[in-house]
Parts: C-alpha cells; sequence; structure tokens
C-alpha cells in the first residue's frame, strides 16, 4: 500500500515538473491512439452502418468476422503485422517496423472490428421499425440514412469509447511492431512494461496513474458528449 | 422517436462523423507528410540494433547511445529483446548490429556468416540467488557443478526463465554441465518472462534462481533472496557486439551498425562502461574487455 501512496505522489511529479521524457511518452500515446481511433472510425463506422442496414449474401460472414475479430488478441496480431512490415516481409520497403506507424497499422485492426460489430448491431436493432415509418412519410435513401444515424447515436459513441478503450490500453501489439524505442515508440503501457523490468515500481505505478488518469477523462468527455446530444 | 427534431440540417452525429473523416482524410495524411519526409533519410541514418533486455534494463544504452547518436550522426533503434530472438533478428536481417550475451549461441551466426566484425566488449557474472536459508546448501557445495546437482537433489524450488534468453542459455548448460534434466520436475518453473520478473517470481515462491548480477543489484531491496553462489569463471556472461553482414542482406545499414561497433569498442566508451553504475551500486555494473581474449577473462 505504501507502494501505491508513493506512485500516486511520483505521478504528479512526474505530471507537473516538466519531464521531457514523460511528456514525449504522453502525447505520443495520445497522437498513436487519436490517429488509429480516427482511421479505425472512418473505415468502421460507416462500414459497421451499412452492414447494419443492408441485405446480401455473405452478409452475415462479415458480421460473424467482426464479432470474433472483437477478441482478436493484440499480440496475435502485432505478430502479423510484424511479419509484414520486417525487412524480410511484402510490405518491408516501406520501412514502418519499429515506427509510431506500424502501432497505428496494429491498432486499426485490433479496433475497427469493435467499431464495425457495435455499429451494425445498433443499426440493426434500429432500422426495422424506422425502415417502413419514414419510407411511408416519403423520405429518400440519403434521408433515411441520416434519420437512422440519429437514431443510432448513443450507440455510435459508445463503439468508439470501446473502441478508444482497446487501443489506448493495448500493450502487446505496441511492444512488438514498435520495439518501445525511447523517444519514438515507446508509449504509456510499453513504458510501464518497462519500468516494471527495471524493478522501478514507483514510476510503474506512476506511469499507471497518469494512463489511467487520461483514460478516464477522455472518456468521461466521450460520454459527456454521448449524454449531452443523446 | 424524434422524427420532429429529426428535420434539423445535421444531427450530432453526421457532425462527429463528418470531423472524424475530416481528421482521418486531411489531417492526417498532411501529418504524414511529415513522417515521410522523414524515411529519405532513415534508409541512411537509422540503425536498428538487436539486444537483450540486461542492456536496456540497467540504463547502459541509455548512458551510451545518446553519445554515440552525438558523435556519429546516426540514430540508433535499440529494440530489447531477449538474445535469443535478437540473434533470430540478425539471423533474418531484421536488425543491422547486434549486442548480445550468449557466446555459445553467438558462434553458429559467426561461422555462417550471417554476422561480421564480431568484437569482444565486456562481461559482468552470473549468480545463484536462493533463500536465506539456502535448504539446498548450495553454499556448501564444493564446485559450481555440485551447486546445481545440489539443488537438483533436494528438490527445493527453482525458478527458471524459460524464454531462450542469454541468462536462460547459460542456466540451460550449467545444467547439463551438471548432469542433471530439471525440466518437467515439479520443483521447475519456467517462468516465461524477464529477469526482473523472474526474480520477483523467485522471491514470493523462496526458490533459486540464476541472474546476471545487474538486474539483481537493481532489484536487490525489493528481494528477500541472497547470493549463494558466485565467482566461478563458468558464471561469466560475456557481452559481444557484431554487425549483420551487408552482402547477405543488402538492407543492412553497414556503415551505421559498422560505426556502432567501433563507438563500443573505443577506449572512451570502455572507460564509460567501467564507471557505469558505480556511483548507484558501488561498484561497476560490467566490466569493459574491448581487446581483450576471451579465453583470459575471470582468471
Amino acid at each position: 500500500m505504501q507502494l501505491l501512496w508513493e506512485g500516486l505522489k511520483e505521478s504528479i511529479v512526474l505530471l507537473f515538473s516538466g519531464d521531457r521524457e514523460m511528456l514525449e511518452i504522453f502525447w505520443l500515446s495520445l497522437k498513436v491512439a487519436a490517429s488509429a481511433m480516427a482511421f479505425g472510425a472512418a473505415l468502421g463506422l460507416p462500414l459497421g452502418v451499412f452492414l447494419g442496414v443492408s441485405n446480401f449474401r455473405g452478409r452475415q460472414a462479415l458480421l460473424s468476422l467482426a464479432n470474433a475479430s472483437m477478441g482478436l488478441p493484440p499480440t496475435v496480431v502485432g505478430l502479423w503485422v510484424a511479419l509484414f512490415l520486417w525487412r524480410s516481409g511484402p510490405l518491408g520497403d516501406l520501412r514502418l517496423i519499429y515506427t509510431p506507424w506500424a502501432i497505428i497499422v496494429a491498432e486499426v485492426i485490433l479496433t475497427t472490428p469493435i467499431l464495425v460489430a457495435l455499429t451494425a448491431a445498433a443499426t440493426q436493432a434500429k432500422r426495422e421499425n424506422l425502415h417502413e415509418f419514414l419510407m411511408s412519410l416519403g423520405v429518400n435513401r440519403f434521408q433515411y440514412v441520416r434519420l437512422l444515424l440519429r437514431e443510432i447515436r448513443v450507440s455510435l459513441l459508445a463503439a468508439i469509447i470501446a473502441g478508444f478503450g482497446r487501443v489506448f490500453s493495448e500493450v502487446g501489439a505496441a511492444m512488438m511492431v514498435g520495439g518501445n524505442i525511447k523517444g519514438e515508440t515507446r508509449t504509456l503501457t510499453t513504458a510501464i512494461v518497462l519500468e516494471v523490468s527495471k524493478g522501478a515500481f514507483d514510476r510503474a505505478l506512476a506511469l499507471s496513474f497518469i494512463l489511467l488518469a487520461v483514460s478516464l477523462s477522455i472518456t468521461a468527455l466521450l460520454t459527456h458528449v454521448q449524454q449531452r446530444f443523446g | 422517436m424524434d422524427i420532429n427534431t429529426g428535420k434539423r440540417p445535421y444531427s450530432p452525429s453526421v457532425l462527429v462523423l463528418f470531423a472524424l473523416w475530416l481528421f482521418s482524410v486531411i489531417i492526417l495524411p498532411l501529418a504524414g507528410c511529415g513522417q515521410t519526409a522523414t524515411p529519405a533519410a532513415p534508409l541512411s541514418t537509422d540503425v536498428i540494433l538487436a539486444t537483450t533486455t540486461s542492456t536496456q534494463d540497467t540504463g547502459l544504452l541509455d548512458d551510451l547511445i545518446p553519445i554515440f547518436e552525438a558523435q556519429s550522426g546516426y540514430k540508433v533503434k535499440p529494440v530489447a529483446v531477449g538474445t535469443g530472438q535478437a540473434l533470430a533478428m540478425g539471423e533474418r536481417g531484421e536488425a543491422d548490429v547486434l549486442l548480445t550475451h550468449a557466446p555459445d549461441a553467438e558462434k553458429p551466426l559467426v561461422d555462417s556468416g550471417a554476422v561480421i566484425n564480431y568484437r569482444l566488449v565486456m562481461h559482468n557474472d552470473f549468480i545463484i540467488v536462493g533463500p536465506a536459508d539456502d535448504p539446498a546448501g548450495v553454499k556448501k557445495a564444493a564446485g559450481l557443478e555440485d551447486a546445481f546437482r545440489a539443488i537438483a537433489a533436494s528438490g527445493a524450488p527453482f525458478v527458471s526463465r524459460g524464454d531462450d534468453s542469454g541468462t536462460h542459455k547459460k542456466e540451460l548448460s550449467l545444467w547439463k554441465a551438471a548432469g542433471a534434466v530439471p525440466k518437467g520436475q515439479p520443483w521447475y518453473t519456467e517462468s516465461g518472462t524477464g529477469m526482473g520478473q523472474t526474480l520477483t517470481i523467485a522471491n514470493e515462491k523462496q526458490a533459486y534462481t540464476l541472474t546476471d548480477r545487474g538486474t539483481y543489484l537493481a532489484y536487490m531491496d525489493k528481494l528477500d533472496l541472497r547470493t549463494v553462489r558466485e565467482g566461478d569463471a563458468a558464471l561469466l556472461n560475456i557481452y559481444h557486439v557484431m554487425q549483420v553482414n551487408p552482402e547477405k542482406f543488402p538492407k543492412v545499414n553497414a556503415k551505421g551498425a559498422e560505426a556502432f561497433v567501433e563507438f563500443m569498442v573505443a577506449p572512451e566508451t570502455q572507460k564509460r562502461i567501467g564507471a557505469f553504475g558505480v556511483e548507484r551500486y558501488g561498484s561497476p555494473l560490467f566490466i569493459p574487455d574491448a581487446g581483450s581474449d576471451e579465453s583470459e577473462l575471470g582468471g
């Protein structure tokens, strides 16, 4: 318990002392998570809506794939992404391995299924009772989708919150494809792993408090948006 | 269902979507341009160093790399993994330069020509740590092999790294030399984790384990484990630096790798290695060895 208290104090010191390394880690974590979420949302939300409203052969297979992929182990994704990005891999010439972009690629793969599956489920739940009603009012396709989106906005934000939780807390893939390189690919989570393996438990705890605080604030912000407009 | 308000031109969810889309389509590629501007340089200035966790966990790399970067203009990307993985990365040309501590496992790479410019850098030593009351009687054992046989015979718990690291390879070679087969025994645990974690597990179980001295020193005040065996020649932990052969792997940064090898064995660097850790632990964590004969170490 003594250690927890020390860690809490250290985290406050770290945050406000302007420790340069700490700030770098902090910013990188935010940038990587935000980029992964932006790409993931750009891919996942439209795809989820599409899967939710459409009827075509293979739709169920795609939904099953999205549902199953929500639980993809990050280390598996990390390994596969590494295989592709290594120098000897098919995308080796892009030189993305051990850069923040490698982490973003892995995290987009991890978060997109969550966004697709949750969005599709929310869309599907609403479409049945909306469709006939709106069509009878004579709205066109575009208006219909827009009204549908409005109906599911709370669920969309819930999907974004879940997806963000996934990318921000991820460590296995970030370690494997990022390499935990100081000043370049060291995120809050990989830094915690390193500090623990160094035996610097107080610093590891301090970082964990910072991680939790950031995660909580962002989730609270998103929840506020959700409740305000929901 | 609020169809009436649904007549508003833009609902918030559409706005959120639009903002996300805008961010990903316009802002990120712009940020990406800043990133892609650099890869032109990394071709020649980035040096990927595959090394063991001990060099990172002790803080040695953080001490040396900034100096090398300032001197040479190269940018080092240290990837700290187990020695097994570091050597595998070298064998596949995924790294430019390696700093590892398992001479027996390094030799095949030197022989096959996967690595060149193989140079002795430094050593420290392994120690056996265990419970203060030493239930297996390791302290009384005459030789190192007797010590391992005593642990096996007593059935006292032993925690192994089990991760193909340099320390793990060393431990396996010591069991082999002692003629004991620990694998599968109820008292033998494979942690599958790094040294620090393994020490913590050994501490919880009050078990014996083989550790490098540096990590033990860093952890000492959190552990209720004592040094029960040290000083044998077979317990030397020898580090070599080597560059991945550019003739076999055209993508490696040969010049940067060579510069790093030369830096590690340069007199000023060696002096710095010898002084590293003195301030914090009272004794150096590594003994610089560049230029000496490996077979004469520990004499």
